[in-house]
């Protein structure tokens, strides 16, 4: 069958070959294989897929199907019953886009991997996970059934599992490493009923036969909604399920890099992109989506601003930018949210990596207040950094942030000028918390004195994506700017012709030019709280700082309300109330024994008695009339 | 077909041989009983081959008279539920004796007879279709797998097979009653005497007594499956059993339960079933999370898979009463998947015990370095038993929920909530066991799960890998003999099979 | 003159129920003895009437042979309480009889 197929259509089922059979390698070599091959098998068959994704975009793009997109059916999974799955994917633009970034990044990621486990035992486990999960990721998003997606969705959640809890000698990680599992699973849960409400209405999950045209609204479509907009929430780590994403930071800083900042935490925004007619037959979800998005946006933006620690700095600022994506999904700018996830993916994974060579070099002290000065000390990684969070600021012009964040900012306007006020004053936050973390990591006194030099196979990553946080915003742009919408365009044929701007009224510049100032607002304040003085620098003791720090008290609620009413219910109940009645039925045949056994004490007199009443009690049942 | 015979007086006589054998040497069990298994798969591989194409749902007949005046014969149908269990069977015996049997020191011989009787009484259940020889095959598999547990299991082992004995047994005497009132009514509509199953089929019976017929059939399997609330025996039963024990208990005969409920309670009392059907749905979603509850709370590793157990045949009793082929076929996935995932954590917790001479988790810990084999292996049928995607008990656990669905999703959506409960307890258990730090200055040097150890389990998981992604086989096999014409069918998608596709 | 048969049986009863009573509440293994032999002759007592009642002879029969069985269990009673009292018992008394050690 496979022969029939045009070649183009190998590519796809190859791509996710290529790292499934490098983890597969390295899951059966059981750790026997030698480091340096470890390493190249790893990166290189990501670099393959990346380089593969790469011929694959060129050749789709240069001539694409008359539909835009290409079938591949693997196999039928599950025919029974009326139901019908199968394992088949669809390259359409909106996968292409996905790809792109889970191989490329992934692939620079991998790289940098190389050099940053130098050194650790364990580093076949470690790359078999990492290729795992670039494979998992990218069945999610060939997928063209959404039970095939789902099995992408829960196998990037267990390698995300297995790689936060890598070093699992330490307790608190594995611990992070479950929250995080459990968490999702509750949104997958929400998800996998959804899927059984959506296959009980259309009698398969195939996403085509999901999306035809005309959806019915009503509760029902509202309720399928929801359902995915929870399984979307808690993978992506918005609000109420954000509090997985702080503590996954246990994991190795290429894992924060690749799973928790580029790829695994965007899955949620894909998935609404993907069935974003769904979303339009419920408006109530849709309007829910726009303000948790924003909600998530603001708190995790106040979190970061009090964090102490590099990392869940930057952990937070992810839980605020998938904020901003699922605001603009919440307001129908799909598109818009594809390409900030397209940004974020870039700069982000730009800051982890920036961050874990900052570690590295600092003796793995991961506290800003314990660092300082390293800008002289580490110019390239101080410049890489800085790329990152300019981009992530959404410095104007010059960064892909900024483009990125703008397109959010006009859909915002045009839902509701709350929804914007919400989303400026997040960009104002975000620039505050990015250069204090810049302020007090790289200017200033130096507190602690970095040892060693950046290796070139962490160095070159940095470089590659200091360059793309820069320029990758430039295939689209704001008319006011310059009418370049290669993105959107690319992405028509999936979502929908881009959203009409402004219009010609003078409010769409106005509109940018406000865009543009918040975050510069931002770097101001930040400069004039936290730049560099002499002595200590120390971070914030208020009481809102500490509620800030520890993430608004959700963990201690959650822990409050339902952990511990659930253990506690558990351990009373840790014996099973139901094996208890067996043992009471014992209780009562020995009881009843030991009543009835004194009947038989040996007296005759009583023995002459119980005959005698039991004969006249038979003599008046059997006279009985 | 006279090879179905062949199925139960093989592992008979296996079970002579090697009782026979341990006489001459201890060693000598082991491999009748090996020869044995490996003459058995033959034997079902050949079974499974010489059934003819496109022959209906009963794959293989053979009938032959025992006790004429009574109506008892010696007959034995196969369809293709009981020859996917069969296989089940056969498969989980490997590591039974393959792992677990060979270091038996005490009595070898009777152990592997009595282990290869249990496996000849099991085959006989899964396709006898007289009610008294399913019966008679019913106790052969109880009483066996009872000393077993009696003579060779751990601290509490009398206790725990007694009460494992009394439910077991009290429940299978409601099931006779049941069958022979059954007989009763039948003789007297007809005149004639006969525990045939296909003839029994037709008897006409009031709804009420209908319904009190199939509640003994119900009880006794819902012991067995087992059922929340009937399902206190298993947990200690599982715990004092030796390895093999367990293995086979909880691989293949909770299994019986779930087999007894398709053939038996539905497809015998078909109105009666559907009319109990929401009972028994309430039930099933009360055992995923109850038995997914005290999972989570037990420290004893073997009785945390126990109840995990619990939760997963909850699945099966779901999908057998969602009245569809869907949940039918989701509840034989199911069965087939658990068998092997918690067989194959009943192996490594019998491995652990072995090792540390401890089964409670609270003096576990920091595993992985001392054990890197044996807790890859845990991680990986942990993984399976929480129903990753991919593996086959997501399988059936999706069927069965999309079935259910169907038919009510509130019960669906507290089915999908124990998904969560399972993710807590399997991370738990992998979390207590195997990372963290150990307890104390570390452990000694442990044996590792050696060759013969990796390739049975990676079978094992391969099996799973298959199920999950390739399951289309056992689904055509378990469906056509399914009672599915017979329930009631139940909201049919409104969009024809499969839809447009592009 | 001849009494009535459902005056014998009257006066069977309450031999019977006297034997009885006696039964339950002497202690005294001697007079317990003596109360089943009551209990006996009442028992017979009620067959002579009922064989007068009928004109039949199978209540003379069974009277015989109550006297047989009477003296058989007054035989094995009274040799169980002389070995008793052989054996060393200090008492008659029956309800020290569960403390079976001679």
């Amino acid at each position: 069958m496979l022969a029939l197929l045009p070649p183009l259509a190998f590519l796809p089922p190859l791509i996710v070959l290529c790292p499934l059979a490098a983890a597969t390698i390295l899951l059966l070599s059981a750790g026997r294989m030698p480091a340096p091959a470890t390493r190249v098998l790893a990166a290189g068959a990501v670099g393959l897929a990346a380089v593969l994704t790469l011929w694959l975009a060129v050749r789709f793009l240069s001539a694409p199907p008359p539909t835009h997109r290409l079938d591949v059916v693997l196999w039928h999974w599950l025919r029974v019953g009326g139901f019908d799955a199968r394992i088949a994917f669809t390259l359409d633009p909106l996968s292409l886009v996905m790809m792109l970034v889970v191989t490329g990044v992934g692939f620079l990621i991998h790289l940098y991997a190389c050099g940053y486990m130098r050194g650790d035992p364990d580093v076949a486990r470690f790359f078999a996970c990492m290729t795992l999960f670039v494979a998992a990721m990218l069945v999610l998003v060939l997928s063209s059934d959404l039970l095939c997606l789902y099995v992408g969705w829960e196998g990037v959640g267990l390698c995300s599992y297995l790689l936060i809890g890598f070093w699992y000698a330490e307790a608190a990680n594995g611990a992070a490493a479950r929250k995080a599992f459990i968490v999702t699973r509750i949104g997958d849960a929400a998800l996998l009923c959804g899927l059984l409400l959506l296959a009980t209405r259309a009698g398969g999950l195939d996403i085509t036969m999901l999306l035809q045209p005309g959806q019915p609204g009503g509760p029902v479509a509202e309720a399928a909604a929801a359902l995915l907009l929870g399984g979307a929430l808690a993978k992506s780590a918005q609000v109420p399920f954000q509090i997985w994403l702080p503590d996954a930071m246990a994991g190795p800083t290429p894992v924060s890099a690749l799973i928790h900042a580029a790829t695994m935490v965007t899955a949620g925004v894909y998935l609404i992109a993907r069935l974003h007619p769904l979303f339009l037959a419920a408006p109530t979800i849709m309007a829910a989506t726009a303000v948790l998005g924003l909600v998530t946006l603001l708190l995790a933006a106040g979190s970061a601003l009090a964090q102490t620690d590099i990392k869940r700095i930057l952990a937070f600022s992810t839980i605020s930018q998938l904020g901003y994506m699922f605001l603009a999904l919440g307001t129908g700018a799909w598109g818009a949210a594809i390409f900030h996830l397209v940004t974020h993916a870039l700069f982000k994974a730009l800051l982890f990596m920036a961050a874990g060579a900052v570690i590295l070099r600092v003796h793995h002290q991961q506290d800003i207040f314990h660092m300082g000065g390293l800008g002289r000390a580490m110019p390239g990684v101080f410049a890489a950094f800085a790329a990152g969070a300019a981009a992530l600021a959404g410095l104007p012009l010059v960064t892909a942030g900024f483009y990125s964040k703008e397109a959010i900012l006009q859909q915002a306007w045009h839902a509701s000028p709350l929804l914007w006020a919400g989303a400026l004053l997040g960009a104002f936050l975000t620039a505050l918390y990015i250069s204090r973390c810049v302020f007090i990591v790289f200017l200033g006194p130096v507190r602690t004195a970095p040892t060693g030099r950046t290796e070139a196979s962490m160095a070159i990553p940095l470089a590659g994506l200091s360059v793309l946080a820069i320029t990758g915003g430039l295939i689209e742009m704001p008319d006011a700017i310059a009418p370049v919408h290669l993105l959107f365009r690319l992405l028509a044929p999936v979502l929908g012709p881009p959203p009409a701007e402004g219009g010609a009224e003078g409010g769409a510049g106005l509109l940018l030019l406000t865009g543009a100032l918040a975050p510069l607002a931002g770097i101001a304040m930040a400069w004039v709280l936290w730049r560099p003085r002499a002595g200590t620098a120390a971070p914030a003791a208020g009481e809102l700082a500490r509620a800030a720090r520890a993430g608004w008290g959700f963990d201690a609620a959650y822990g409050l309300l339902l952990v511990r009413p659930f253990l506690a219910l558990g351990w009373l109940n840790r014996r099973d109330l139901f094996d208890r009645v067996p043992d009471l039925l014992a209780a009562a045949t020995r009881w009843g024994a030991a009543v009835l056994g004194r009947m038989q004490d040996g007296r005759v007199r009583r023995y002459a008695g119980w005959i005698a009443a039991g004969t006249v009690a038979a003599l008046c049942l059997a006279v009985r009339p | 077909m006279i090879a179905l015979y062949g199925l139960v007086l093989l592992p008979l006589a296996g079970a002579a041989a090697a009782w026979l054998a341990g006489r001459a040497s201890p060693r000598a069990p082991w491999s009748v009983a090996i020869a044995t298994l490996v003459l058995l798969a033959g034997l079902l591989a050949y079974v499974t081959h010489a059934v003819p194409a496109g022959g209906g749902p009963w794959l293989a007949h053979v009938s032959a008279p025992w006790i004429p005046a009574l109506g008892i014969t010696l007959r034995c149908d196969m369809d293709g539920l009981g020859l996917v269990l069969l296989w089940l069977t056969v498969a989980l015996s490997f590591p039974c004796v393959l792992l677990s049997s060979r270091d038996i020191a005490d009595a070898p011989g009777t152990f592997h007879a009595l282990l290869l009787a249990t496996i000849a009484g099991v085959d006989g259940v899964f396709i006898a279709t007289d009610l008294f020889l399913f019966f008679f095959f019913w106790e052969l598999m109880l009483v066996p797998l009872y000393v077993l547990i009696t003579v060779w299991g751990h601290e509490d082992r009398t206790r725990a097979a007694f009460k494992f004995f009394l439910f077991t047994q009290g429940s299978g005497l409601l099931m006779l009653l049941s069958i022979l009132g059954l007989v009763v009514v039948h003789q007297h509509q007809t005149g004639v005497l006969t525990f045939d199953y296909f003839t029994l089929a037709t008897t006409h019976l009031s709804p009420p007594l209908a319904m009190g017929l199939m509640l003994g059939f119900f009880v006794a399997f819902a012991v067995k499956l087992p059922v929340v609330p009937l399902h206190v025996w298993l947990p200690d039963t599982h715990t004092q059993a030796p390895t093999a024990g367990s293995v086979l208990l909880a691989g293949v005969l909770l299994k019986t339960g779930g087999y007894g409920l398709i053939r038996f309670v539905v497809l015998l009392f078909p109105d009666a079933a559907v009319r109990f059907a929401p009972v028994a749905l309430a039930l099933g979603a009360l055992g995923i999370l109850y038995g997914a509850w005290l999972a989570l709370m037990q420290d004893d590793i073997k009785r945390l898979i126990a109840y995990s157990s619990v939760s997963h045949l909850g699945f099966v009793l779901l999908g057998v009463f969602s009245g569809s082929a869907l949940g039918m076929a989701g509840a034989v996935v199911q069965m087939v998947a658990h068998g092997l995932s918690t067989g194959a954590l009943f192996v490594i917790a019998g491995a652990l015990q072995d090792r540390l001479h401890t089964r409670d988790l609270r003096r576990m810990g920091g595993l992985w370095p001392a054990l890197p084999h044996l807790s890859a292996t845990g991680l990986v049928f942990a993984i399976a038993s929480l129903g990753l995607p991919g593996l086959g008990n997501f399988v059936g656990e999706f069927l069965v929920l999309l079935a259910t669905w169907r038919v009510s999703p509130p019960i669906a959506i507290l089915g999908a909530a124990g998904l969560v409960l399972s993710a807590l307890y399997a991370l738990t258990m992998i979390g207590r066991a195997f990372l963290g730090s150990p307890p104390g200055d570390g452990w000694a040097a442990l044996p590792d799960f050696g060759a013969r150890h990796m390739t049975v389990l990676g079978a094992a998981m391969a099996l799973l890998l298959a199920l999950g992604l390739y399951p289309q086989p056992v689904l055509d096999l378990s469906l056509p003999a399914l009672p599915h014409d017979a329930a009631r069918p139940i909201a049919s998608p409104p969009v024809a099979p499969g839809g447009p596709r592009p | 003159m001849t009494a009535a048969p459902a005056q014998a049986l009257l006066l069977a009863s309450m031999l019977f129920a006297l034997g009885l009573l006696g039964v339950l509440v002497r202690r005294n293994l001697l007079f317990m003895l003596m109360s089943i032999e009551i209990m006996l002759n009442a028992a017979a007592l009620a067959f002579v009437a009922a064989g007068m009642r009928w004109h039949a002879a199978d209540g003379q029969v069974m009277f015989l042979m109550i006297l047989a069985l009477a003296a058989a269990e007054a035989a094995v009673g009274l040799a169980i309480l002389l070995r008793l009292h052989a054996a060393g018992r200090p008492t008659l008394d029956a309800d020290t009889g569960n403390r079976l050690k001679g």
